[in-house]
C-alpha cells in the first residue's frame, strides 16, 4: 500500500506540484493545452504556508477514520476496502461542502469541473492519480520533498 | 538503455550515444532527461524574478494571484521576460559584431598581422555605404575609417542604423512610422533593460514594440556588422566543397576542434595548422598531420571560408569528444556547454577556453589577442600536438559517417550564380518564382534542442519544404543538419526536390539547400530578400514576398532575437516549441495574431516539422495569390499523380 509522503524541509514552494496535479486531471493532460480548458482543471493538492515550518504541499491523508465519509449526506465518499482510498465519486457528489467543512487538514475542495458534457460542482481530493504508478504531483517534485511509498517501508524508516 | 534512435535520427550521433551510454559518459539527454518534469511556470513564462518583493508567480488556473506583488499581470511579466531574452539574443550577436569590428580596426593600423583585409571590393561597397571617401586612399586607410563608423554606430544614440536602412524603401518608411527604426546597437538593448526593471513600463504591446527595434538592431545592427565585416576581413565565401559530420575526425592525425562563434581566431588557427614547424612537430609526436574540424557557428565560418569539414552541431559538442580522437577542443564564445569539461575529462583531450569572456573553471585559458593572434594559434597547436601521444588508441572510436557538401553560399554569390556569367542578377530568382516553377523560398535556421530529437525537426521540415517547390536556405546549426543528411549537394535534388525546383537545381548546378552561412549570417538572408524586392516583380516589401522562416529545434536567446528581427522585417515565422509567452493569452495573440497587421510578420508555434512545413506553404501560396502569380508549375501534375495513386 503506497502513499504520498511529505519531507517537510525540502519544499521550495515551486509550486511545480499543484501544477503537476492540475494537468493530470485536465482533459488534454498538457500544459500548453490544459491552461486553455474551460473549465479550468484545478489542482488536488496545493502549498500552503505555516509560519514555523515555511511552504509545504499537502494533499488527502487517506485517514483510517475519515471525518468526509460520516459527514457525506449523498454517499459520494467511500474508503475502497483493498486500497484503503478514500475516494469520491464526482457524479453522485451533490456540493453540499460538509466534508469541505470537516476536514481536519483542509485538503477536499469545491471546484467546477465537466462531466461528460456537463459542468457541475463536486469537491475535489487526491485519489493518488488512480491510473499512474507515480502520482503527477510526485514526480514533478524537483526536490524530492514529495515521496511516495510503501507505508511499512516508511514506518520502518521512521522507527 | 538510453533510447538512441529517439534522441538523433543521426547514426553518427546515435552511435556516440551508445558509447556514452555503456561508458556512463552523462551527455545533455541524460542531464535533460533527470530535468523532467521542467518548471511549468518558466515554460509559460509567469515567474517574475524582477525585484526583490518577488519572486512571483501567476497562477495560470486562475485560482491563486493573478497579478504580481507590484500588481505586474502575465501580459506584463510575460512581455518584460521576453524582452530581457531578445535583449540578451542581440546583445551577443551584436557584441560579435563589435569584436569583428575591432579587429578589422586593428588590421587597418598595422597592429594586427595576422589579419589582412581580403576582399578589397566589398570593403570599397561598404566605404561608399557609409560616405567614405575612396579616391586616393590604401584599403587599410579606407579599412579604418569604415571600422570605426561602424564602432561607433554601437554607442550612436540618436539618428538611424547605417544597414538598416538597405531594406525595402517601404519597409524603412514603416519601421520610422512606427518609431522602431534602431538608433543605435547598443542603446536599444540598455533601454529593454530600463523598459523592464521594476516599476516602468507594463503595457505589453509598448514592452514588445521595443523589442521589435532591438530584434532589428540585431539582424539589420550587429549582426549585419559581423557578417559584412567578416567579408572584409576573411574573404567573402564562395561556393566550396566541404564534407560533414563526426567521420571527419582522422585516427592517424591530430585532431583539433574549434566550437563557439567567432571566427577571428580559428580563421588564423587554419592558417597556423599549415605552419611547417608545427607540422613537423606533429610527425615527430606520430601523428600524419593536423586535423582541424568545427563544431557550431566557429565551424561555419571557416567551412565557407577555407573549406575546413563540420564535425556536428550543437548537440553534437559533447559526442565529438566521446570519440577519444580529440586531441584540443577550442571554444571561443555562445553555445559552449559547462558540461564540456567534464566530458573532456573522460578522456585525453584537453578543452582551452580563449575569450576573456569565457571562461570555464579549472580549464586551460590561453587568451585571444588580436595583435598575437597567429602566436597564439601556434600555441594552442602545439598543446594539441604533444597531447597526440597521450591518445588512448583503444579508447577510439570514429564513427565513419561523412557526407559531402556544398557551402559558402551569400547573398552576392548565389544569385549571382542563379543570374549565370552574363551579369549578377537576381531575375532568373524572381522569374522562377513568378513563373510559379519556384513556389518560394523558406529559412530554415536555428539550434539543437533535446526536446525535440537532434536534426529531425530541421530534416523533415527541409524535406517537406523542398518537395513542394520551396528553395530553403538554411544557417548555423540547422544548416549542418542538413550537411550531414546530405541535402547541401546538387544530387540531392535529384531525391528529393519537387520538379519545379529540380529543374533549377540542374540548371544552375546549385543544392536544393543553400548554406549561407553561421547564425550572425541571417543578416545574409534579409540582404538576400531586399535584393529580391529590389529587383522587381514581387512587391514592394518583404512582406508581400512568397517566403517564410523556421526555427524547428530552437533554444537559445538568440533564436527569439533572430525570430523578432525576422518578424519585424516582414516574415511569417514558425518556432517549433513554443517561446515561453502562452501564460499570456493578449501577448501569445499579439505576436500570432496582431503583428501581422502592424509590420506584416507573425508567429506561429508548431513542433510537428510537417504541419509547420505547410503552415509555411500556405503562407507561400496565400502571398502568392496576393501578388496573383501564375499557379505554382507542377502543382497541378503532382495533384493529378496523387489522385492516380489514390485511384
Amino acid at each position: 500500500m503506497k502513499r504520498i509522503f511529505i519531507d517537510i524541509d525540502k519544499c521550495l514552494g515551486c509550486r511545480s506540484c499543484e501544477l503537476a496535479c492540475a494537468v493530470e486531471y485536465s482533459v488534454s493532460k498538457d500544459l500548453l493545452k490544459a491552461i486553455q480548458e474551460d473549465p479550468l482543471p484545478k489542482p488536488r493538492t496545493d502549498v500552503q504556508q505555516d509560519a514555523k515550518r515555511g511552504s509545504f504541499p499537502l494533499q488527502c491523508r487517506h485517514c483510517e477514520e475519515p471525518y468526509c465519509i460520516d459527514a457525506c449526506i449523498s454517499g459520494a465518499i467511500g474508503k475502497d476496502p483493498e486500497t484503503g482510498l478514500v475516494v469520491s465519486n464526482e457524479e453522485k457528489c451533490v456540493g453540499c461542502w460538509m466534508c469541505v467543512m470537516v476536514c481536519p487538514w483542509g485538503v477536499i475542495r469545491p471546484a467546477q469541473v465537466s462531466i461528460g458534457d456537463k459542468k457541475k460542482k463536486v469537491a475535489l481530493s487526491c485519489d493518488l492519480c488512480r491510473d499512474r504508478e507515480t502520482p503527477a504531483c510526485v514526480e514533478a517534485c524537483p526536490t524530492g520533498c514529495l515521496y511516495f511509498q510503501e507505508v511499512e517501508e516508511f514506518k520502518k524508516t521512521k522507527a | 538503455m538510453a533510447r538512441t534512435k529517439e534522441r538523433s535520427i543521426d547514426p553518427a550521433a546515435q552511435k556516440m550515444l551508445k558509447r556514452a551510454n555503456e561508458e556512463d559518459i552523462m551527455t545533455t539527454w541524460d542531464r535533460y532527461e533527470a530535468m523532467q518534469p521542467q518548471c511549468g511556470f518558466g515554460e509559460l513564462g509567469i515567474c517574475c524574478r524582477i525585484c526583490n518583493m518577488g519572486p512571483c508567480r501567476i497562477d495560470p488556473f486562475g485560482e491563486g494571484p493573478q497579478t504580481g506583488v507590484c500588481g505586474a499581470s502575465a501580459d506584463t511579466i510575460v512581455a518584460r521576460n521576453l524582452a530581457r531574452m531578445i535583449a540578451a539574443g542581440a546583445a551577443a550577436h551584436s557584441d560579435h559584431g563589435r569584436d569583428v569590428a575591432h579587429a578589422l580596426l586593428m588590421a587597418a593600423q598595422g597592429k594586427a598581422k595576422a589579419y589582412q583585409i581580403k576582399d578589397e571590393e566589398k570593403l570599397k561597397v561598404l566605404a561608399i555605404e557609409y560616405g567614405i571617401k575612396l579616391e586616393g586612399r590604401k584599403k587599410e586607410e579606407i579599412a579604418e575609417e569604415l571600422a570605426e563608423k561602424v564602432l561607433s554606430e554601437f554607442g550612436q544614440q540618436h539618428g538611424e542604423l547605417r544597414m538598416a536602412l538597405r531594406a525595402p524603401k517601404k519597409r524603412v518608411e514603416l519601421w520610422r512610422k512606427l518609431g522602431i527604426l534602431p538608433r543605435g546597437v547598443d542603446r536599444e538593448i540598455v533601454e529593454i533593460m530600463h523598459r523592464t526593471h521594476m516599476g516602468v513600463g507594463n503595457d505589453y504591446r509598448n514592452i514588445l514594440m521595443h523589442g521589435l527595434r532591438t530584434a532589428l538592431s540585431d539582424g539589420w545592427g550587429g549582426s549585419m556588422i559581423a557578417t559584412e565585416l567578416s567579408d572584409v576581413l576573411f574573404g567573402s565565401p564562395r561556393p566550396i566543397r566541404g564534407t560533414s559530420n563526426l567521420g571527419v575526425l582522422r585516427e592517424d592525425e591530430v585532431n583539433v576542434v574549434v566550437h563557439g562563434h567567432e571566427p577571428t581566431l580559428s580563421d588564423v588557427v587554419v592558417a597556423a595548422s599549415q605552419d611547417p614547424e608545427l607540422l613537423e612537430l606533429a610527425r615527430k609526436n606520430g601523428a600524419k598531420g593536423i586535423n582541424l574540424a568545427g563544431i557550431c557557428c566557429t565551424s561555419n565560418e571557416i567551412l565557407m571560408r577555407h573549406g575546413i569539414p563540420v564535425a556536428g552541431n550543437f548537440l553534437q559538442q559533447e559526442l565529438a569528444l566521446i570519440t577519444g580522437a580529440v586531441e584540443v577542443m577550442m571554444v571561443d564564445v555562445q553555445c559552449l556547454m559547462p558540461a564540456l569539461a567534464d566530458t573532456a575529462g573522460c578522456f585525453h583531450t584537453k578543452l582551452i577556453t580563449t575569450s576573456p569572456k569565457c571562461k570555464f573553471p579549472q580549464v586551460t585559458h590561453i587568451q585571444f589577442e588580436e595583435d598575437k593572434a597567429y602566436q597564439i594559434a601556434k600555441e594552442i597547436l602545439k598543446l594539441a600536438v604533444e597531447n597526440f601521444p597521450n591518445r588512448k588508441k583503444n579508447k577510439v572510436q570514429i564513427p565513419r559517417e561523412e557526407e559531402n557538401l556544398v557551402a559558402g553560399f551569400t547573398a552576392e554569390s548565389v544569385f549571382n550564380f542563379l543570374g549565370g556569367r552574363f551579369r549578377a542578377t537576381y531575375r532568373p530568382l524572381n522569374d522562377a518564382i513568378i513563373t510559379g516553377r519556384l513556389r518560394g523560398a523558406a529559412g530554415v535556421v536555428g539550434c539543437n534542442n533535446p526536446n525535440i530529437c537532434h536534426d529531425y525537426g530541421h530534416i523533415e521540415m527541409t524535406k517537406e519544404l523542398i518537395k513542394n517547390d520551396v528553395l530553403v536556405v538554411a544557417t548555423g546549426c540547422s544548416a549542418i543538419a542538413s550537411a550531414k543528411a546530405g541535402l547541401l549537394q546538387p544530387e540531392a535534388a535529384l531525391k528529393y526536390a519537387g520538379k519545379g525546383l529540380q529543374e533549377i537545381c540542374e540548371t544552375v548546378g546549385i543544392p536544393p539547400v543553400l548554406h549561407v552561412g553561421s547564425c550572425v549570417d541571417n543578416s545574409r538572408i534579409l540582404v538576400t530578400l531586399t535584393n529580391v524586392v529590389n529587383e522587381g516583380g514581387l512587391g514592394e516589401d518583404i512582406s508581400d514576398l512568397p517566403a517564410a522562416g523556421a526555427a524547428p529545434e530552437w533554444m537559445s536567446e538568440k533564436a527569439i532575437s533572430i525570430g523578432f528581427y525576422f518578424v519585424a522585417s516582414g516574415v511569417f515565422t514558425i518556432f517549433g516549441t513554443p517561446q515561453p509567452v502562452l501564460g499570456s493569452k493578449n501577448v501569445t495573440r499579439f505576436m500570432c495574431e496582431e503583428l501581422e497587421d502592424i509590420v506584416g510578420g507573425k508567429y506561429a508555434f508548431e513542433p510537428d516539422p510537417i504541419k509547420a512545413a505547410h503552415l509555411m506553404i500556405d503562407h507561400i501560396n496565400k502571398k502568392r495569390q496576393a501578388l496573383k502569380l501564375k499557379p505554382v508549375m507542377y502543382e497541378e501534375v503532382a495533384k493529378k499523380e496523387g489522385e492516380l495513386v489514390k485511384a
